[in-house]
């Protein structure tokens, strides 16, 4: 909770003027130090996906796509992000709103607990996946046999490796604001006999949505680029459960250059918008908070 | 926190309005449920996958050469980019707060694209750059370095994934800390370096940790991206996320198992230690 106190105080010191840089070689120096670093880590490498997949003009681009199996890989990796961000956005905002106001034995636990996706490497829980519940193992075999219906090797299983990696975007990007929430209004609308959804709905959740629209947009954004989880958990079969990361990796071996830039360069343009809103959004939060 | 305990309007004991103790014993067994089945089964399972055949196949399998070498590898990497990134990611971080200039925000915004950009796709474009017909291999034939498929590749793209970790630590810690305590110590005849060494280092110092820790812990589970900048060739770039995915395929499973094990521990621990320490030092002072 320290750092919300903290922050508060850039404002006072942005006003000093010129200060002098703490480096011998001055401020310039280390300015062009910095911008290369990330033009040549960051910028080249991106603009280099875009000349590639243009290389060949427009049509080609779209033909590249617009392939059957690229296309159907582009939109399994939408849909199935999409289908994560909804059940992730309402576990995430339900995980943050009672870790913030209720006592319950067990809470300093599941505080940490939401945060041990961050630290597995995701090809980790790719296997953890498989094991609990591939075709071989009890769970996975007793779900196949009695229900007919299998998680692994096929979408459910990608859905299910998106949510793992993705649930502490939501949570960590809602809980500190609900901290922050003032629950006068709350106060008031339940005094004035509003029932507790009614509240939720039309008092808190209001206040909750930035955080939630950039929380659940970043976690798409993430679940878009994927690999290591699902290479591993969905089988990787063309036309049903390959995704455009799998895709890409595919075109990268078998030289098919083309492909690899038109469904690399699609994949960053998505990424790059929704980064880009993400920043928006938060910024405006930042605002909304002076 | 407890502030918020408290009722702004003076009225005293709040049971939360919002719920009543059905929903709210609802609510909570719910989420319990939700993180049960969807993060603590998975764990579980990976660890009862692994000791199995019990603790002396874990052992047998992790002490074989090829996995040896390929976790030494991993550290390896990870080691040269955690010390890049120290220095750069301070340089980023100090520029985007202190500096002032056209596109600073838009710089800003930047910072986060490895964040979501697909590892496999990282790979490629170092493929794309470095490769046998990339744009940069005429110089790299002149010079006589192999980047693509070696390991100076995997280090690129590692370095690139994990560019935002340590400058986001950084900037907030930075914003906070302000210049005053600098400028005191300028006025007192202090030189740049004494400055930068005595007063905003340490100043800066958990920044760093977390960032460190976060970065390396990012590098140790790297995959997409060495997978197709390295080509995992066994002993020569086969880190050790590339070692459990051939050992997936080639269905040692013991092998894959104990060796995801240990990487997600070490992760783990390196994180979780971070965290530790920190709620120590903030309970001593």
């Amino acid at each position: 909770m320290s750092t919300v106190q903290l922050t508060q105080k850039p404002s006072e010191t942005r006003v000093e003027p010129v200060y002098r840089a703490p480096f011998p070689w001055g401020r310039l120096g280390i300015r062009a130090a910095a911008l290369s670093y990330l033009v040549f880590m960051l910028l080249i490498p991106l603009a280099v996906i875009f000349q590639d997949g243009l290389k060949e003009g427009l049509g080609e681009f779209w033909a590249q796509v617009t392939n059957p199996i690229a296309w159907s890989a582009l939109i399994l990796t939408l849909w199935t992000s999409a289908v994560m961000t909804v059940i992730n956005t309402i576990m995430g905002t339900l995980t943050a709103y009672v870790l913030v106001r209720y006592q319950f034995p067990g809470k300093g636990l599941l505080n940490s607990i939401v945060d041990l996706p961050l630290a597995i490497p995701t090809l980790v829980t790719g296997v953890m996946l498989v094991i609990l519940f591939g075709p071989q193992q009890t769970l996975g075999a007793w779900l196949k046999d009695e229900l007919g219906f299998s998680i692994i090797f096929s979408p459910p299983g990608i859905i299910l490796a998106l949510l793992f990696i993705t649930f502490p975007f939501v949570v960590r990007a809602v809980q500190p604001v609900l901290i922050d929430l003032d629950r006068t209004q709350e106060d008031a609308a339940a005094t004035l006999g509003a029932r507790g959804w009614t509240v939720f709905q039309r008092i808190t959740l209001p206040y909750l949505f930035l955080p939630l629209a950039s929380g659940a947009l970043l976690s798409f954004a993430r679940a878009i680029g994927e690999f290591g989880a699902i290479v591993i958990v969905a089988g990787n079969i063309p036309l049903y459960s390959q995704t455009a990361a799998v895709y890409v990796l595919g075109e990268v071996e078998s030289e098919n250059r083309l492909g690899a830039s038109a469904v690399s360069m699609v994949m960053v343009a998505i990424s790059f918008s929704l980064i880009l809103v993400v920043g928006w959004l938060q910024r405006r939060r930042l605002k909304d908070k002076k | 926190m407890t502030h918020k305990e408290m009722d702004i309007t003076g009225n005293t004991p709040r049971p939360v309005p919002s719920a009543g103790r059905w929903t709210r014993r609802v609510l909570i067994a719910a989420v319990f449920i939700y993180v049960g089945v969807l993060i603590l089964a998975p764990i579980w399972a990976l660890i009862a996958g692994a000791f199995e055949e019990g603790i002396g196949a874990i052992l047998k399998a992790l002490t074989q050469p090829d996995v040896l070498e390929a976790f030494w590898l991993t550290i390896k990497i990870s080691l040269v980019v955690v010390l890049i990134q120290l220095v750069f990611g301070t340089l980023v971080a100090w520029v985007l707060v202190r500096d002032h200039f056209h596109g600073r925000e838009l710089i800003n915004g930047l910072i986060d694209m490895p964040f979501a950009i697909s590892p496999v796709v990282v790979g490629y474009m170092l493929i794309l750059l470095f490769g046998r017909n990339g744009l940069l291999a005429p110089v790299l034939t002149a010079l006589d370095i192999k980047v693509a498929f070696a390991v100076p590749g995997m280090v690129l793209a590692t370095l690139f994934v994990t560019l935002p970790f340590m400058i986001r630590e950084l900037i907030p810690m930075l914003e906070a800390f302000g210049v005053q305590q600098e400028q005191s110590a300028a006025t007192m005849g202090a030189s740049s370096w004494q400055i930068f060494w005595r007063i905003t280092l340490p100043a800066l110092r958990w920044g760093i940790i977390y960032g460190v820790s976060l970065t390396f812990a990012r590098a140790l589970g790297e995959f997409g991206a060495v997978l197709v900048i390295g080509g995992g060739v066994q002993g020569r770039t086969e880190t050790a996320t590339l070692f459990i995915y051939r050992a997936l395929d080639e269905r040692q499973y013991v092998g894959a198992y104990s060796a995801a094990l240990v990487l997600g521990v070490l992760s783990l621990a390196l994180v979780v230690g971070t965290n530790l320490l920190r709620r120590r030092e903030v309970n001593r002072s």
